[in-house]
C-alpha cells in the first residue's frame, strides 16, 4: 500500500511537472537524454535531497514577481521544476509585489508559507515581531558560499534568521548626451541641480526618497531622530519644485524614451535600462548609498521547516544561484555564483564595487521605530501634498455633500412617486 | 453630416482599439522596452510557453472562471426560480440584498470575505488557496446570473407552468419543459457574464488567494517592482485573438440559426 502511494505521490508530481522535464524513470531515458543539453544541474550532495522523496510533500514559496530564473529563455534552468524533480518536494510557487503586501499575508493569518524573500528593513520588522524563525544551518550546508560582507548583516546580526539572495546599491541614472560629468564627480546633488529642472524623477517612497536627502545631510540612513527627520523633509521639499515626478517603475519608460535625464535607481534594474540605451550612464556615487538585500527566511508558521530549508539550500547551489543571478542582474552574495559570472560583470562597478566600499560607505536599512516611521510618513505626505493643499481640502468633503444630497434627493422623488402609485 | 458621423465613429474606435493595437505591436518588440520600437521578433511567444509561472496562474484562473461560474449559474438559477414566486415585499427585499454586492465596492467585498475566511482559518483547518478563491469568486457571480434570469421570469407567462402541469406534466417535467427553455438566454447570459468576472477580478482575489495558487491578474501585478514583462503583452495578444475567434464563431452561429428559422433572434446575445 504504502508503495502504491509513494507511486502515486511521484507519477503527480511528475504529472505536475510542465512538458521537458524527464522523470527519474529509466524507461524515459531517451527523453532525459533531449533535455540534458540545456540543464546542467549538478548538485553538491545529491543523497541530502532526496531525503524526503515520495512523501509527497510541498511547501509554499512566497517570492517577489519576476525574481527567480524560469527557464523560458533556451539554456537557462527552471529552478522550481529542477527542484521538484530532484527532491519530489512540490513548489506552490507565488509572488508578491511589495514588502508590505508580504507583511500584510504573514500577519493576516490564514496563508501558510514556508519561503518568504523579504528585504532588509521587513527582517529586522519580521525579526522583532517573531514572524520568521531561527534557521538551522545544519540543514544549509551550502550557506558557506556565502561572502563575508553579507553575513550578521545589521538587520539580523547573529545571522540566525536569513541566507541572502540578492543585494545591491542605489545610484544615479543619467543621460550623457546631455549631462557632461565625469563620473567621478556624480554625487547627490544633481538631483537638487536647478539647471535640469523638470528632468528630474524621484523615488516615490519615502523611505527611499529620505535616503538620499540623508545621504546629502550626512546623517545615518537609520535616523530616528525628528529633527534629522526634518531637516531631510526640507531638503526634498527644495527639491519638489524641479522635479517631474516621482515615480516607481515607469523610471524604465521614462528614461528609455528620453523623458528624463536623470533618475535614482537600482543597480540591477538601472543595467537593463542601460543595456537597451547607450546614450544613458549609471553611477553610484562615491561619498555612499544605501545597500538593499534581499534574504530568505522561514516564517514562523511554516509547517515545513525541514523542506524549506531544502529549499533554500537549493537555492544556494552553485549552479543554480548563478541560473537566479543571472536571470534577476542584481548582485549576488554568492562566491561560487559570482566566479562563474562574466569578467566584464565581475569588473563592473556598478554591480560590484569594491569591498572597502560596500564595508565603509554603504548602510542597510534596518526597521525603524513606530514614532520615526509615523514622523517619516507625515512629513512624506505633507511635503508632496503642500503646493496643491487648496485643491486638495475641499474635494471629499464637497464630494461627500454632493453624493448625500443626490441621495435625499432620489429618496424623496421615490418616495412620493410610491405614495402616487398607492392612491 | 453624414462624414461627420463618420469621423466620430473612427474617433470612438481608435479611443477603443489604440491601447489594445500598442499591446499587440509592443509583443513583437526585440527589446523590452515599453515606449521604443527595436526590432520584430517572436521570442515572446516562446518564452512565455516556457515560463511556469506565467502558465500555470493562467491555468489557475481559466479553472477558477469555469468552475466558479458553473456553480454560480446552478446556484443563481435556482435562487431567482425561489425568489419569483415570492410575495411583492420579501421579493423586493431578497433581490435589494442580491444587488447589494454588485452595488458594494470590490475592496470592500475582498476585505470582508479576508476578515470571514481568516476568523474560520483560526478555528477550522482552512487554508487560504484554491478553496478561499473559489468561494469568494461565487459569492461575487452569483448576483450576476441572478440579476440576469430574473428579467426572463418577468417576461415569461406565469400560466403556462400551470397550463402544462393541467396537461399531465409532473412540476419537475413541467419545469423541465416549459420554465427552462423560457429562461435559458437568461442563464446562458448569466454563465457569460460570471465567467468574464471571475475571469478579470483582481481586487476580490488579492484579498483572497493564499500560498498554493494565484492567478494571473496577481501574477502581473507582482511584476510591477521589477517590470512587467513583454511575455504578458504576448499572452494579451493571444487572449485577444482566441475572444475575437470566439465572438465571430458565435456571430456565424447565430446569423445561420437566425436564416434556418426565419427570424433573427435577438435576445441571445
Amino acid at each position: 500500500m504504502k508503495k502504491l502511494i509513494a507511486l502515486l505521490g511521484t507519477a503527480l508530481v511528475g504529472m505536475s511537472l510542465l512538458s521537458g522535464c524527464a522523470s527519474e524513470v529509466p524507461e524515459e531515458a531517451d527523453e532525459e537524454e533531449e533535455v540534458s543539453e540545456a540543464q546542467t544541474l549538478t548538485v553538491s550532495d545529491p543523497d541530502y535531497y532526496t531525503r524526503f522523496k515520495g512523501q509527497n510533500l510541498s511547501i509554499n514559496v512566497y517570492n517577489w514577481g519576476e525574481y527567480i530564473s524560469t527557464g523560458a529563455d533556451e539554456g537557462t534552468l527552471d529552478v522550481n521544476g529542477e527542484f521538484e524533480k530532484l527532491t519530489g518536494i512540490k513548489v506552490n510557487y507565488t509572488n508578491y509585489a511589495t514588502n508590505e503586501e508580504l507583511y500584510a499575508k504573514l500577519k493576516g493569518g490564514g496563508a501558510a508559507y514556508d519561503v518568504i524573500i523579504p528585504s532588509d528593513y521587513m527582517i529586522s520588522k519580521m525579526i522583532k515581531e517573531n514572524l520568521v524563525q531561527p534557521l538551522d544551518f545544519d540543514n544549509i550546508p551550502n550557506f558557506s558560499y556565502i561572502m563575508d560582507n553579507f553575513r550578521n548583516m545589521a538587520y539580523d546580526p547573529e545571522n540566525a534568521y536569513t541566507v541572502p539572495y540578492t543585494w545591491g546599491t542605489v545610484g544615479i541614472i543619467y543621460d550623457t548626451t546631455m549631462i557632461d560629468l565625469d563620473e567621478e564627480d556624480i554625487d547627490w546633488d544633481l538631483l537638487w541641480n536647478e539647471d535640469y529642472a523638470d528632468q528630474i524623477l524621484m523615488f516615490d517612497n519615502p523611505r527611499d526618497a529620505f535616503a538620499i536627502a540623508e545621504l546629502m545631510e550626512g546623517f545615518s540612513l537609520n535616523t530616528e531622530d525628528p529633527k534629522e527627520l526634518e531637516q531631510a523633509a526640507f531638503r526634498l521639499r527644495q527639491q519638489k519644485r524641479i522635479v517631474q515626478g516621482y515615480v516607481i517603475d515607469e523610471v524604465f519608460d521614462k528614461m528609455g524614451a528620453g523623458d528624463a535625464l536623470i533618475a535614482p535607481y537600482y543597480a540591477g534594474d538601472a543595467l537593463t535600462i542601460l543595456e537597451d540605451n547607450e546614450d544613458l550612464n549609471f553611477v553610484v556615487p562615491k561619498s555612499g548609498t544605501n545597500l538593499f538585500i534581499d534574504a530568505m527566511c522561514i516564517p514562523s508558521s511554516s509547517r515545513q521547516k525541514e523542506a524549506a530549508e531544502m529549499y533554500i539550500n537549493f537555492m544556494c547551489e552553485p549552479d543554480i544561484a548563478y541560473a537566479n543571478i543571472d536571470y534577476i542582474c542584481y548582485s549576488t552574495p554568492h562566491q561560487a555564483a559570482y566566479d562563474m559570472l562574466d569578467e566584464e560583470v565581475r569588473e563592473s562597478p556598478v554591480s560590484y564595487p569594491d569591498s572597502d566600499f560596500i564595508a565603509d560607505k554603504t548602510t542597510v536599512f534596518v526597521n525603524l521605530s513606530d514614532e520615526a516611521n509615523l514622523k517619516m510618513q507625515s512629513l512624506w505626505t505633507e511635503m508632496k501634498s503642500a503646493e496643491d493643499e487648496n485643491t486638495n481640502k475641499w474635494i471629499a468633503p464637497v464630494f461627500l455633500v454632493a453624493c448625500v444630497l443626490i441621495m435625499v434627493f432620489v429618496l424623496i422623488r421615490r418616495h412620493i412617486k410610491n405614495k402616487k402609485d398607492i392612491f | 453630416m453624414k462624414k461627420l458621423g463618420k469621423f466620430y465613429m473612427l474617433l470612438v474606435l481608435l479611443f477603443l482599439y489604440v491601447p489594445i493595437f500598442v499591446l499587440i505591436v509592443f509583443s513583437f518588440n526585440e527589446t523590452k522596452s515599453r515606449s521604443v520600437f527595436s526590432g520584430f521578433t517572436l521570442d515572446w511567444y516562446k518564452r512565455l510557453f516556457h515560463n511556469r509561472i506565467i502558465i500555470s496562474s493562467l491555468m489557475n484562473t481559466i479553472i477558477i472562471a469555469v468552475a466558479a461560474s458553473i456553480i454560480s449559474t446552478v446556484l443563481g438559477t435556482f435562487a431567482a426560480i425561489g425568489i419569483n414566486s415570492m410575495r411583492k415585499v420579501p421579493k423586493s427585499v431578497v433581490m435589494n440584498i442580491t444587488n447589494m454586492p454588485i452595488i458594494n465596492p470590490e475592496i470592500v467585498t475582498g476585505v470582508s470575505l479576508m476578515l470571514l475566511f481568516v476568523f474560520f482559518a483560526a478555528r477550522m483547518n482552512l487554508e487560504f488557496g484554491f478553496v478561499t478563491l473559489l468561494i469568494a469568486h461565487i459569492t461575487f457571480d452569483v448576483p450576476y446570473v441572478i440579476l440576469n434570469v430574473m428579467p426572463k421570469f418577468n417576461q415569461m407567462d406565469p400560466h403556462i407552468y400551470e397550463a402544462a402541469q393541467d396537461l399531465g406534466c409532473s412540476p419537475f417535467r413541467a419545469f423541465r419543459k416549459v420554465v427552462l427553455p423560457e429562461i435559458m438566454p437568461g442563464v446562458v447570459s448569466g454563465f457569460l457574464m460570471s465567467f468574464t468576472y471571475s475571469l478579470d477580478d483582481f481586487v476580490v482575489s488579492y484579498f483572497t488567494t493564499g500560498s498554493t495558487s494565484q492567478t494571473l491578474p496577481i501574477t502581473i501585478y507582482s511584476m510591477t517592482r521589477r517590470k512587467v514583462s513583454p511575455e504578458i503583452n504576448a499572452l494579451s495578444t493571444l487572449i485577444f485573438i482566441a475572444v475575437v475567434i470566439v465572438l465571430i464563431v458565435k456571430n456565424a452561429i447565430e446569423k445561420k440559426a437566425a436564416k434556418k428559422s426565419g427570424m433573427y433572434k435577438g435576445d441571445m446575445a
